[in-house]
């Protein structure tokens, strides 16, 4: 579920299928809003920053890493919720007393990435490291989901 | 034949090194300037700053983590930044300091002393 695409969908090499789940989930993300109003920043949906979400799955993890130049630990915010892994957060501007920006192009401000997790998670063990201004998130599959070799005996 | 084409190919992507260009700010102060520059999964041995006939080049070459697993969403690009900036007559040069935090480069660039607005008192 991504409530706020990326912004460089041509960077995006999906498989035909994924495309159409995104779509689906994406509508369905639009039902489950409570209201416009209640969402943050609303009227920036697609205009705020959006960072670089990728995902991993192994054996034992799901691993999220997204990047996130120049915050502070304090200022990222993970939260779990329904399968659903959402990293937001805010990037404050720096004082700008008696300066003028001359180029901008570095967003500041709010932003939230959201994405369904293919598998369930143990909510318990979900650590996180914030580290060169990528976050990465571990989240350890859940025991019943992890494939298991059963022995005849 | 056929091989021949595609080693020429695959050795003229090694020589050519792929670059992106980082997202910048620049903010003016009244002391001179501060550069930003977002490279994330750059840290400090993997940035290049230098000055060549007064352009400003920074080159952040990435050192990602190793992430077990396969890749099942992908957004990011795993090119390195690289991005060149004209320097203003006005900036010492010499005076350029530079540090990286989490990904984020930012230069203090101070005016020369020579072009800061001066106060002459009347004796």
């Amino acid at each position: 579920m991504s409530l706020i695409r990326y912004q460089a969908p041509e960077l995006t090499p999906w498989s035909a299928s994924d495309r159409w789940n995104t779509l689906r989930d994406e509508l369905n993300s639009f039902f489950e809003l409570p209201s416009w109003s209640s969402f943050p920043r609303a009227g920036q949906l697609f205009t705020g920053w959006s960072p670089a979400l990728d995902l991993y799955q192994s054996t034992d993890n799901i691993v999220a890493t997204v990047e996130l130049p120049g915050m502070r630990k304090e200022d990222i915010e993970i939260s779990l919720h329904d399968g659903t892994l959402t990293i937001s957060g805010e990037r404050k501007r720096e004082s700008t007393d008696g300066e003028k920006a001359e180029r901008t192009e570095r967003y500041v401000g709010v932003f939230r990435r959201s994405i369904a997790l293919p598998t369930r998670v143990d909510a318990s063990k979900v650590s996180a490291t914030y580290r060169d201004g990528i976050l990465t998130v571990t989240l350890p599959k859940a025991e019943e989901v992890k494939p298991k070799q059963i022995q005849v005996s | 034949m056929n091989m021949l084409t595609r080693e020429n190919r695959d050795a003229d992507r090694t020589q050519t090194d792929q670059f992106i260009v980082p997202p910048s700010s620049v903010i003016e102060g009244s002391d001179g300037y501060t550069l930003e520059v977002e490279m994330p999964g750059v840290n400090k041995d993997g940035l290049d700053i230098s000055i060549e006939n007064n352009e400003l080049t920074i080159i952040g070459r990435r050192s990602l983590p190793k992430i077990e697993g396969t890749l099942i969403h992908h957004e990011s690009r795993q090119e390195n930044f690289r991005r060149t900036f004209e320097l203003d007559p006005s900036i010492g040069a010499d005076k350029i300091s530079a540090r990286i935090e989490q990904g984020l480069v930012t230069l203090t660039l101070p005016k020369a002393e020579h072009v800061k607005p001066r106060k002459i008192t009347v004796s």
